[in-house]
């Protein structure tokens, strides 16, 4: 006999627990199961900085949202449906998101006194009436899982580790997500470990049967697929789809791809996929330090190899100098950014936008630099090969900001027909009397990639500057002001796509004009807004330096531009210097996106202020 | 190999060289351009890089490929070229203010991972190109402009500090001394993996006379102990002889020369090296000269290359389209 299902249009789901109760990979594992399933999804992990803070403390709690539907989702949500918390630390800590009327399912057995007290609650709030207004399911998680694992040789600590796979099978049944990729995936993790397979699959299953026989669960749910374009789709994070598209990239140019990295929050996971795949020929160095990595980056890159560094931007200003000599030396190079909180050490595992001026401006000197920007997780991919392509035509160093939102979020991604994607291929300097290293290709003002082994063309370079077309060191007036010029007249003619702007009936006043990861967002705000009647456009800025040709005319066309960044209004400022345009700047800087209700507003403040 | 021999002059560029009159960089750069064509190497296959300070100006003065790069990261710049590029010979032209000073780092990495580097630091003892402030390796209570009272800092010596990062080719050598210089880079040539060469170079204006004592005549026969492979470690007036686990000076005189030491640079325990290295006091009256230490292990580019080769060899080369279909995938009709 099967209970009764209703159907739901989307969910938002937060699992949260100590950092050790693998609350990310319960979320992934959902979330793959619901990929499948056809839902669109936008995933948000949120992890403390510590591997493991002391367990059971607010500073320990982790978390993992994600947002499915049957139509598009751009972000993971505002406000969850459902919270599962696995301590009284993550209900603590999580609670104030969650709206009145959500329903959160509890380990009761870890809201003990001790446990209790540790977070600051005087009283057991599963008892003293204090949740009142949500739905409660108080479940027997641990004590239920290690009883159903009675029969196994584990140690008591090993079977309660096995109950974030019961939370999962419980969450599973509520919405009818498939259980045998998950099943086949802990199959595969686990396989050279018998007992602790056996222990997850069990606990997964007795979670799934629990939601299906416990009187406490009535109802499950149902989320209809959501409509995408046919074909075929795969969940992708940010690091990751930079990875491959940095693959893809290598090959669409022909070029060996060299990462020198060091290892930084929340860039490492890109030095760790790419060290995968080295029978892609792909090189990657763990360098001594920030430097060493872009410098080994540049030198490949003199070499004729694609010179690529991950970092964050702590890393970013380490880097400086040798990007300024990048300039100088007028060699491709990319620079990925996987921006977090600053200053300094900051926020490490937090998400923020606030690099922006550091990479358009942190150099010494006039040193200009292409910077481009992806706007989602699956954006990445695309952008990696933008950022390749600009370095490798113009022969310039190319910042490509990511941040932590997208590097970790994910979203699924249509798998692009590798024969799609663009040809890049590269021409080296060849053998040539009276070889001139700086002479320059007029319609792109690059200077020939001369890579050592090309007989007949050995030359010298540097960071001094340097005589037009010859290269060689000169110190005149007239010749350093022509070559700053050219550097920078070379950034600024760079070939970037257009601007799209996205307004329904061409009659907005109001645009949003994002760059980033704000995408998601605004994306679901400017929706929200139109729902509700509201004439709004929105553009999102992908190339910003140089800037689309037709920016300055659509700042013109609307009466007013809201920018919201998660910084204090750089994008704005560069906006304003550039265009006298004022831009209604909204900034927030907590280290998490902006939610949907914050940019309606936000909004609805900038189009009803008469 | 090429097929047409070349000369010294095909390795000089047109550039004027500018040092100052009487640097010891001179007869560096000379040795160098006359000792290249030995290599039989094409000019296009060798690279010379450099950080910042008066040698790092080498790289312009030979007509190969070069870079002068920025303070201290020759090293790391010419990790990732030989890295991809191990086809290539690439020389680093560092000093002692770069390398040992803000360079430091990436000198003691690219030895540690035994990078094909041939590295060269020519030690004067002092800052020059800023003017005359103290380096890592001048001796303590160095009056300079910046340290007008003497300075405090203990230095480094180049060759210790080579043989605790590992390296796998340390020796020391002199500017004036061409015949020993052009033997060292021989020698420096022929070792796979990193090379680390410390040169004695004399600044005329800011250090002048710095190493009088290993160039004079009247006191260079003394002060030098030979490292010769296979031979007994003396000067004309010490020699090198075991004092339990060290290393100890004693006068000729007092010693039957069947107790020295006979120099073995393939020794592998780098302790002997160090040893070696811990002879010389700053004012340099007994200095070992020539190769420490010369051991075999292999280079960080031929093992970053066949892991790659025996990777493609198991796996077979990628397949991109595999890649991005690979995981949990799913359709959409």
């Amino acid at each position: 006999m099967s209970k009764p299902t209703i159907a739901v249009k989307s969910v938002i789901i937060r699992f949260a627990g100590d950092s050790g109760d693998g609350m990310q990979l319960t979320g992934d594992r959902f979330t793959m199961d619901t990929a499948s399933l056809g839902n669109d999804i936008s995933t948000l992990p949120n992890f403390p900085a510590e591997i493991r803070a002391p367990q059971g403390t607010l500073p320990g709690v982790s978390s993992f949202q994600l947002h499915f539907a049957d139509h598009q989702v751009r972000t993971a949500g505002d406000a969850p449906d459902v919270l599962v918390v696995m301590n009284p630390a993550a209900l603590k800590a999580n609670i104030k998101d969650i709206p009145r009327g959500a329903t959160i399912i509890v380990d009761k057995d870890e809201f003990t006194t001790r446990n209790l007290t540790k977070v600051g609650y005087a009283s057991n709030p599963l008892e003293d009436g204090s949740l009142s207004s949500y739905k409660i399911h108080a479940v027997a998680l641990t004590s239920m899982t290690v009883s159903a694992l009675s029969e196994l040789a584990l140690s008591r600590k090993d079977a309660e580790r096995a109950k974030n796979m019961f939370a999962l099978g419980l969450l599973s049944w509520m919405y009818h997500r498939p259980t045998d990729a998950t099943e086949a995936f802990l199959k595969a993790k686990f396989s050279k470990m018998p007992e602790i397979l056996e222990a997850n699959l069990v606990a997964y299953r007795t979670g799934w049967n629990y939601g299906e026989t416990s009187e406490d669960f009535a109802i499950s749910y149902e989320v209809a697929p959501a409509h995408m374009s046919p074909g075929k789709y795969r969940n992708i994070s940010g690091n990751i789809a930079l990875a491959y598209g940095l693959i893809a990239a290598a090959q669409a140019t022909g070029l060996k791809l060299f990462l020198g990295s060091y290892p930084i929050t929340p860039a490492s996971d890109i030095l760790h996929e790419l060290s995968k795949h080295k029978k892609f020929g792909v090189i990657t160095f763990q360098a001594e330090d920030e430097i060493a990595a872009v410098g080994s980056a540049l030198g490949a890159s003199y070499g004729g190899a694609l010179g690529v560094t991950t970092t964050s931007g702590p890393g970013i200003a380490l880097k400086s100098e040798m990007i300024g000599l990048g300039v100088m030396l007028e060699l491709p190079l990319i620079i990925i950014d996987v921006q977090r909180g600053g200053p300094s050490t900051g926020l490490p595992t937090k998400t923020e936008q606030a690099d922006l001026l550091q990479v358009m401006f942190g150099r010494n000197g006039e040193s200009p630099a292409a910077v481009i920007a992806a706007s989602t997780p699956s954006d990445c991919f695309t952008m990696a090969l933008e950022a390749v392509r600009i370095a490798t035509t113009y022969r310039v160093p190319v910042f490509l900001l990511s941040d932590g939102y997208i590097a970790n979020g994910s979203q699924p991604w249509k798998i692009p027909d590798v024969g799609t994607l663009p040809d890049l291929h590269v021409k080296f300097a060849h053998t040539q009397e009276g070889f001139l290293p700086y002479l320059r290709e007029p319609e792109t003002l690059a200077r020939p990639w001369a890579i050592p082994g090309t007989k007949g063309i050995e030359h010298r370079i540097g960071g001094i500057e340097k005589q037009d077309k010859t290269g060689e060191i000169n110190y005149e007036p007239a010749n350093h002001d022509f070559m700053v010029r050219t550097r920078a007249a070379k950034i600024a003619g760079i070939e970037v796509p257009n601007l799209e702007v996205d307004d329904l009936y061409g009659d907005a006043k109001v645009l949003f004009l994002g760059w980033g990861s704000t995408y998601g967002p605004i994306a679901s705000a400017v929706e929200e807004l139109r729902n509700n009647g509201e004439k709004i456009a929105q553009a999102h800025l992908k190339y910003i330096n140089p800037f689309p040709k037709n920016l300055g005319e659509v700042l013109e066309k609307y009466e007013t531009v809201i920018t919201p960044e998660m910084n204090l209004g750089q994008l704005a400022m560069l906006l304003r210097s550039k265009y006298l345009k004022d831009i209604v700047s909204y900034n927030m800087v907590r280290g998490l996106p902006f939610t949907t209700a914050e940019l309606v507003e936000a909004a609805m403040g900038v189009l009803h202020d008469d | 190999m090429t097929d047409v021999t070349l000369t010294k002059k095909d390795f000089t560029s047109d550039q004027e060289v500018r040092w100052c009159p009487g640097c010891g960089d001179y007869s560096v750069l000379s040795t160098m351009q006359a000792f290249l064509p030995e290599l039989g190497i094409p000019r296009e296959n060798i690279v010379f890089i450099s950080g910042i300070g008066c040698s790092s100006r080498f790289p312009y003065y030979l007509n190969t490929f070069g870079m002068h790069s920025i303070h201290g990261r020759a090293p790391a710049i010419a990790s990732g070229l030989a890295i991809t590029r191990p086809d290539l010979t690439v020389f680093v032209i560092t000093g002692d203010g770069d390398a040992l000073s803000i360079g430091g780092n990436h000198l003691i990495h690219a030895l540690r991972r035994n990078v094909e580097l041939k590295i060269l630091l020519f030690n004067n003892r002092i800052y020059g190109l800023t003017k005359g402030q103290y380096s890592p390796a001048s001796e303590q209570g160095k009056i300079t402009k910046s340290t007008p009272y003497g300075s405090l800092d203990t230095p480094f010596n180049p060759i210790s500090l080579a043989i605790g990062a590992e390296a796998t080719f340390v020796a020391r050598t002199i500017d004036s001394d061409r015949k020993h210089l052009s033997e060292t880079l021989r020698q420096a040539s022929a070792h796979k993996g990193s090379a680390f060469i410390e040169i004695y170079q004399n600044c005329p204006i800011f250090n002048d006379g710095a190493f009088d004592q290993v160039k004079d005549n009247e006191t260079k026969e003394g002060s030098l102990l030979q490292l010769i492979h296979g031979q007994a470690i003396k000067s004309s007036t010490y020699g090198v002889v075991r004092d339990g686990a060290r290393l100890k000076l004693v006068e000729l005189a007092n010693v039957d020369e069947s107790e020295l030491v006979i120099h073995d640079a393939s020794d592998p325990d780098p302790s002997y090296a160090f040893a070696l290295s811990r002879l010389s006091g700053s004012a340099l009256e007994h200095t070992p000269i020539g190769i420490f230490r010369s051991v075999v292990r292999p280079g960080y580019s031929a093992m970053v290359n066949d892991q790659l080769s025996e990777i493609i060899a198991s796996q077979g080369a990628g397949d991109l389209e595999k890649l991005l279909n690979s995981g949990d995938t799913w359709v959409v009709d």
